[in-house]
């Protein structure tokens, strides 16, 4: 009677009070909690936002249409890991890991972004034209005064960006590292789950909750960049927002 | 059955040690977190003791002032989350499945793991005294835990200590979370949980908000000590005050964490020992919600001396009086239940009055507090420690005692003695106030809290000597309730199944419970369900799981695993890998802690719940 009504049956499912399976609700409870996580860092970085003394700065460092292509790519893989889920309820073996493959190739791919992103940060090179500086940043003026004083043509800095080197670089690579971490421990678990579907019987289109739960965590970790891409990305290069 | 990366034989039907070890029973995990959070307990009682010799007299040198810090520091620590949080956790074990009419919990192993990873970080605090523990009080304010300040490994301890207790707790959070919302018996609507139930919910939720805060901060403090971050280093434009947002942002949370399940204990013992039911049932749960819920708006009371200027002091002054206000319709329910109800004053009852009493006085001073102007008198001196002494002495652990009396019967399966827990509640209510009430005075007087000695002439002598005094009535008492429930758990009266004619349904079974607590699972109909069975109402049942009726009548329970205590292990050992990350190979101790956990957690996934090959039932 009561499982007329119920979410499909999962095997360790022994028709629970609200017809939800038991680990799909402490699915939702871990992702309550993650997100009070994020919000604890993000908060940590708008507090901090702007208090840096020294740069580089977002605006010095920030390639928006690169990391465009990474969100993209990420954003995609929350597609991909659907369409996992659906073959999967069909039945479809095959696309299934089709679609497993190409959701933690995608996310390898954001990892594969961020690795380069944060390589290229932390040796971040300026030079400034001290004859013809143009619009300088903060950070460029900075550098145009320390080494511009004594008639060079030009004044450089390969100081670049670390988390020790100011308040950005220590919000900026704690932030989003915490979130590369999530997304390879979400490939980790894809990679584990595709594996297993090779075992006979362990996912099937009816026993798919162990997908569907992965699925949840990996949609919300895609959540979780678009919020960092729109706040620590957007916002620092674009002083309109 | 193969398990993968690792076979190895299940524990089916484990003897001795191995029983513990392997258990994922509820009721055996309650107890070990009982009885490891009691040694806790008296393990900070140890070191509260050793600061009130020092502090007996003026300019007294019992121990230094650095072990002074280390001691306050620890005190407090050990008593918020080794003692009160795994005492409040003992009861949600043992007492949640069987009130809302369940076989376990809904992750059994999870739980085992819970209470195994809670001893790794308690251990690991504990174990921190060799070698100096952390003196930066329980708080941790920054800058004092930065390495300039604080060069040693007892701040390491503390973080990562507190990391592997976070996992810890919100792993059981979860756990009863899922398990309060997914596996009540048939009939047991929300509003007709037991109110202990209810509370431990709100905590649970508190909890799981709360927690990746404080994670948050200790990570951010972390990565400041281990790889020269800037988040609470001023020199690069960090802000101190951060540390203490995150803080309180979890720890007034945390205090609400503290006090909920007392409150929910409380509510249990006085309508049984009324002989009435809860007055305004409805309102005493709606109350506890609108706690836990205003506990977020009230977190920067703790920072009234920092300057964050009028209008955030305005607003934090009344937020913090406003909930004060649920918190008074509690006290008004409880006097409604026992109003005109016929009383009797067993040992639970004493505790559970002594209770509303010391927390009313603990109210008072808070309400004091509230106010900021008052606030900045009082700040840092010893009023504040009289305050937290009266909610969380006189509060949490006087229910918490009531607890341990009111469930002995049902956990031990025996009777302990009336006379004893009566003399142990009358020691202990009149140790604590001559203990903590002094403070009040010496508070007012001015007298610094955290200071390890006074000269003489400041007319702190006396009151900080009865306060030493006070503190043997204490120990005399807690020594009696060892006594107590010592004795009588292995010698005592064996105890019938519903020994104060109570009204919820963990007394409905046998004392000590089977293993599978309910043969039967119950039909719930009403609130107290079970004290209106005994009126009359007639009994119904549902055979075995669920409410289908054709499952058979087979019990299946879930079977006892290696996996949960050694994915903690692992956890254990990464974690003093951290603490001692450039022992021999850097980071290789914490990586080879985390293969074990990550063997452990992948064979546990891939564990079936029960395995059908075995079988299951003993």
């Amino acid at each position: 009677m009561a499982q007329e009504h119920a979410a499909p049956i999962h095997g360790e499912d022994e028709g629970t009070t609200t017809g939800l399976n038991h680990r799909k609700m402490l699915m939702w409870a871990f992702l309550g909690s993650d997100c009070m996580f994020f919000g604890s860092l993000i908060a940590t970085y708008l507090v901090y936002q702007g208090k840096s003394l020294e740069g580089p700065l977002p605006i010095d460092v920030f390639d928006i249409p690169v990391t465009s292509i990474s969100t993209f790519v990420l954003l995609m893989s929350s597609m991909s890991m659907v369409l996992a889920y659906s073959a999967l309820t069909k039945n479809n073996m095959k696309g299934f890991r089709i679609w497993m493959v190409s959701t933690a190739i995608m996310g390898a791919t954001f990892i594969g972004f961020q690795v380069y992103e944060f390589s290229s940060f932390a040796n971040h090179h300026v030079e400034v034209d001290c004859v013809n500086p143009g619009e300088l940043t903060k950070y460029e003026q900075h550098i145009f005064d320390e080494g511009c004083a004594s008639g060079e043509a030009h004044a450089e800095s390969h100081e670049g960006l670390k988390p020790q080197t100011n308040l950005f670089g220590t919000t900026f690579y704690t932030l989003t590292g915490f979130h590369g971490a999530h997304v390879t421990l979400g490939i980790v678990w894809l990679l584990s789950l595709l594996l297993l579907s090779f075992k006979k019987g362990v996912i099937t289109p009816e026993k798919n909750l162990d997908v569907d739960l992965a699925a949840l965590y990996w949609h919300f970790v895609d959540v979780v960049w678009i919020v960092i891409f729109t706040v620590v990305y957007l916002f620092g290069v674009f002083p309109g927002f | 059955m193969s398990t993968f990366p690792i076979s190895i034989p299940r524990p089916v039907h484990p003897t001795g040690i191995w029983n513990w070890i392997t258990t994922i029973d509820h009721k055996r995990i309650g107890i070990l977190y009982g009885v490891t959070a009691f040694i806790m307990f008296l393990s900070g009682g140890i070191e509260a003791t050793l600061m009130r010799l020092q502090l007996a007299g003026p300019e007294l040198d019992i121990v230094s002032a650095a072990v002074y810090n280390q001691l306050f520091t620890m005190h407090g620590t050990t008593m918020i989350f080794l003692a009160v949080m795994p005492l409040s956790a003992a009861f949600f074990n043992f007492v949640i499945p069987l009130q809302i009419g369940a076989r376990d919990v809904a992750f059994p192993r999870l739980n085992a793991f819970s209470y195994w990873t809670f001893l790794g970080g308690a251990l690991m605090l504990k174990l921190s005294w060799i070698g100096g523990a952390t003196d930066a009080g329980w708080f941790g304010y920054a800058p004092l835990t930065s390495v300039a300040q604080n060069p040693g490994t007892g701040i390491d301890f503390w973080i990562i200590s507190l990391q592997v207790l976070g996992i810890a707790s919100l792993a059981a959070s979860f756990n009863f979370i899922v398990t309060i919302i997914n596996m009540r018996a048939p009939g047991m609507t929300m509003m007709r949980l037991p109110l202990f139930t209810w509370m431990s919910f709100l905590t649970a939720i508190l909890l799981v908000l709360a927690f990746p805060v404080i994670t948050v901060a200790l990570i951010e403090l972390t990565f400041d000590r281990y790889f020269m971050f800037n988040f609470f280093n001023v020199a690069n434009g960090g802000s101190v005050v951060l540390w203490q947002h995150l803080f309180w942002v979890f720890g007034h949370p945390e205090v609400y964490i503290l006090i909920l399940p007392a409150m929910g204990i409380v509510s249990e013992v006085l309508p049984v020992f009324s002989k009435k039911p809860l007055f305004g049932y409805k309102t005493v749960v709606l109350a506890g919600a609108i706690i836990a819920f205003m506990g977020w708006m009230v977190w920067s009371h703790h920072m009234f001396t920092v300057g964050l200027g009028a209008v955030a002091n305005a607003v934090f002054t009344v937020t913090t009086m406003l909930i004060a206000v649920p918190t008074g319709i509690k006290v008004f329910n409880w006097i409604g239940t026992i109003w005109g109800g016929s009383i009797r004053f067993n040992t639970p009852m004493l505790f559970s009055l002594g209770f509303i009493a010391m927390f009313l006085l603990g109210g008072i001073s808070g309400v004091m507090h509230a106010v900021s102007a008052h606030d900045a008198q009082q700040q840092d001196t010893y009023f504040v420690p009289a305050h937290i002494h009266y909610v969380l002495f006189g509060g949490a652990i006087m229910a918490i005692l009531s607890g341990i009396f009111y469930w002995f019967p049902k956990y031990s399966g025996k009777m302990y003695s009336e006379r004893q827990g009566k003399i142990s509640f009358w020691l202990i209510m009149l140790g604590q106030n001559v203990t903590f009430f002094p403070m009040h005075f010496v508070g007012l007087d001015g007298m610094p809290r955290r200071i390890y000695t006074y000269v003489e002439g400041m007319g702190w002598e006396f009151w900080n000597g009865v306060s030493t005094g006070g503190v043997f009535i204490l120990i005399i008492g807690f020594l009696l309730v060892v006594v107590n429930i010592g004795r009588h758990w292995k010698n005592g009266e064996p105890a019938p199944a519903d020994p104060w004619d109570a009204r919820t349904l963990e007394w409905s079974i046998p004392s000590p419970p089977p293993e599978y607590n309910f043969e039967k699972i119950p039909i719930v109909r009403s609130l107290d369900d079970w004290w209106e069975t005994k009126q009359g109402l007639d009994y119904k049942e549902v055979p075995a799981s669920g409410g289908s009726g054709n499952e058979g009548h087979e019990i299946h329970l879930p079977q006892p695993s290696y996996w949960p205590i050694v994915a903690a292990f692992g956890l254990f050992i990464a974690a003093y890998g951290v603490v001692f990350n450039d022992l021999l190979i850097p980071w290789a101790l914490a990586a080879v802690g985390l293969t074990i956990g990550f063997i452990g957690v992948y064979s546990w996934s891939l564990e079936p719940v029960n395995d059908p090959e075995e079988d299951s039932t003993n």
